[in-house]
């Protein structure tokens, strides 16, 4: 092969072998997930989701009406009281004010999705970071991060998002990024050290090493891919607890946030309907069946990553 | 630079030299307790390598090969002593105090071959991304030269031809592919002084020798100069010209490797001749026989490391300290009271 080709074919080839191998433990990893069963369950619930948000636009657009169905502004003017049951304009009925149910659910569950992985996002960059420079460097390094990852995992997270709440004003995105920061300097980074605890003693680094590989190289090339499938399957548990807590504060009204699952259940509660689950399930039902469904869903995908990242857990 | 204490004469012949390198690992000696234990990896190791030689470094498990053979391309630290190396300019140099680009230098120059082919290779990447790696972090060459020098290391170590190994993953090949993929990113960057850490240990015995021809080969092409590290008496004698025997973290004999096989002056080395099949049936040798086996080095008394197993020990050797490595005539070096 000639220089000049090579210039253009090294590349090209390098690709191409690094997206087979991708692609072919894509496979592996996939009929392993599919064996667990209870991924695929999950993975179901939230396709079902993402439909929903998807569709949402779209509905505004076309078929639902503004006016009425907006979810924070609109107001059913075809309703003569408020709350009203399901029927066939309203499939879910309204709330309190007179708003779409449907249409707030649909609404919503795109803003969980964006919070759900801006949250896991920022969990997961900052948790490898974490592992690797902890695992890596050792010494005091290690020894800071560690402490300051038991402090993360001390701190009660819901009492601290109450805190900052109150003084701050806390909106979706500001509460992923504090979700993320609790969740990536603690529990996250703890685990992703552990892991690349057992990278860093591999002979490959040593070899880096003494190429003349410098600490970014190592960490960059040799630590943090071979963290990857660890993060990927902690992010997912990371949109568990981030959408369960977006649930909590919203319901206590310490969210200032348009509209969300739990700011649904927040209405319901203020306009004195909660209590009467029976005679309003409409009110109540939707919202938080949503929340448990979408959380478990990411819970279950995790566990059966889990057992596609751990092989030890993995059932014969 | 004033390098002129404890250093041989002949040092400045030297590629590399050690000089007096000792190596203490603390052991922890449970909570609450001050003082402190050490295993003495390595303890008061010194030789020369000259340019192009190979010198074996023998020993059972356990006796501070590997970690002798780290600390000479600087993997591990020493807690005492020296490593020199000759460097750009012939001169002998601490490595201990090189930073930036002389450190970079010396990576360039000191290379090492690990024991375990299944583990010194990052599963994640080709065999290209691995042996490009030095030339990558040391930015020597474009993409094409590194893909030309890459090619031609592969098919020097027999990898051909190198196009169907490019683009392919560890996994991918086996065990004795694979260590030559390891001996190809040594080898990538022309190194002057390579330390090979049993590189044949975990191989299959019917592609061993294959491994060891090249590196063979290898060493007089190139002129590299190797420290081979084995515990094989016989792999010594097929790749080194010199060999060095270790106990506890001790040299325990030195010397031309014929004459130290066939005049073994140490009881140690005669107890591990000893525990190898004669190939020639006429030939008889002292039946010498040690008791016990090896014990990590933990706080050595000051006495002969050897005193416990030896077979000629006396009470001299157990009321004194270690003995020094000694020319015992002919270039011999043995450390023995009784020698
Ligand atoms: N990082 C370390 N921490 C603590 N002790 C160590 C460490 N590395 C080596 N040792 C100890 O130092 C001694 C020498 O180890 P070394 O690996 O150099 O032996 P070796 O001669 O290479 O043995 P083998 O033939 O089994 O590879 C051993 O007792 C070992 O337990
Ligand atoms: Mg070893």
């Amino acid at each position: 092969m000639s220089a000049v080709n090579a210039q253009h074919a090294v590349p090209t080839a390098l690709w191409r072998a690094r997206l087979r191998l991708a692609l072919q433990s894509l496979r592996e990893n996939w009929q392993l997930f599919v064996r667990t069963r209870i991924g695929i369950i999950g993975l179901a619930i939230i396709g079902l989701y993402a439909l929903l948000a998807l569709a949402h636009p779209i509905l505004m657009n076309t078929v639902w009406e503004p006016r009425t169905y907006d979810p924070v502004v609109g107001y059913a003017f075809d309703e003569t009281q408020q709350p009203a049951p399901p029927s066939l304009k309203h499939l879910l009925g309204t709330d309190p004010l007179g708003r779409d149910i449907l249409s707030q659910l649909m609404f919503s569950a795109r803003s969980e999705f964006l919070l759900g992985l801006l949250a896991a996002t920022v969990t997961v960059v900052i948790g490898t970071a974490v592992g690797a420079i902890a695992a890596y460097f050792g010494g005091w390094v290690d020894t800071l991060l560690m402490r300051l990852a038991d402090i993360m995992i001390m701190m009660p997270a819901i009492s601290v998002l109450i805190v900052l709440s109150a003084l701050i004003g806390v909106e979706h995105f500001e509460l992923a990024l504090i979700i993320g920061i609790l969740s990536g300097f603690g529990a996250t980074g703890v685990v992703l050290k552990s892991q690349a605890l057992s990278v860093v003693v591999k002979p490959y680094i040593d070899a880096a090493r003494s190429a003349g590989g410098g600490h970014f190289h190592i960490i960059l090339v040799h630590i943090v891919p071979n963290l990857l499938p660890l993060s990927f399957l902690y992010m997912m548990f990371t949109v568990t607890s981030a959408i369960f807590s977006e649930a909590v504060l919203s319901f206590l009204g310490l969210l200032d946030v348009r509209m969300s699952w739990g700011l649904m259940i927040h209405t319901t509660e203020s306009a004195g309907y909660l209590l009467q689950v029976t005679e309003f399930w409409w009110l109540i039902f939707p919202a938080s069946l949503s929340i448990t469904l979408l959380c478990s869903a990411f819970y279950l995908v995790g566990r059966s990553l889990d057992e596609v990242v751990n092989p030890r857990l993995r059932s014969r | 630079m004033n390098v002129s204490v404890g250093i041989p004469a002949s040092a400045s012949l030297a590629l590399v030299s050690a000089v007096n390198l000792a190596k203490r690992y603390p052991v922890s000696a449970g909570w609450f307790r001050r003082d402190r234990s050490f295993i003495h990896a390595v303890d008061g190791v010194s030789f020369d390598l000259m340019p192009g030689e190979t010198l074996g470094l023998v020993g059972e498990s356990g006796c501070g090969k590997t970690t002798t053979g780290r600390m000479l391309v600087r993997l591990t630290e020493p807690t005492d002593g020296q490593v020199l190396f000759k460097n750009q300019s012939g001169d002998l140099e601490d490595i201990a105090h090189l930073k930036g680009a002389p450190l970079k230098d010396f990576r360039r120059r000191a290379q090492m071959v690990f024991q375990d082919p299944y583990e010194s290779m990052n599963p994640r990447r080709t065999i290209f991304d691995t042996v490009a790696e030095p030339l990558h972090v040391q930015k020597i060459g474009d993409h094409s030269e590194r893909f030309e020098r890459v090619s031609e290391t592969l098919s020097m170590v027999g990898l051909t031809p190198p196009a169907s190994f490019l683009f392919r993953f560890p996994h991918e090949l086996s065990g004795g592919q694979r260590q030559r993929v390891a001996i190809a990113r040594a080898l990538v960057m022309e190194p002057s002084f390579v330390v090979a850490d049993e590189p044949t240990s975990m191989l299959d015995i019917s592609i061993r020798t294959g491994i060891m021809q090249l590196m063979n080969e290898l060493a007089d092409r190139l002129g590299i100069g190797y420290l081979y590290i084995t515990h094989d008496l016989a792999v010594a004698r097929y790749m080194c010209s010199r060999i060095a025997v270790m106990y506890l973290g001790k040299i325990v004999e030195m010397g031309d490797t014929e004459d130290v096989l066939q005049y073994p002056v140490h009881p140690y080395t005669k107890a591990l001749l000893s525990a190898v099949p004669v190939p020639d049936p006429e030939a008889t040798r002292d039946a010498l026989s040690i008791k016990g086996s090896v014990s990590a080095p933990v706080d050595p008394l000051p006495r002969c490391r050897f005193y416990d197993r030896c077979p000629i020990a006396d009470d001299y050797c157990r009321d004194n300290d270690h003995p020094p490595l000694e020319d015992k005539g002919a270039g011999r070096l043995a450390a023995c009271h009784k020698a």
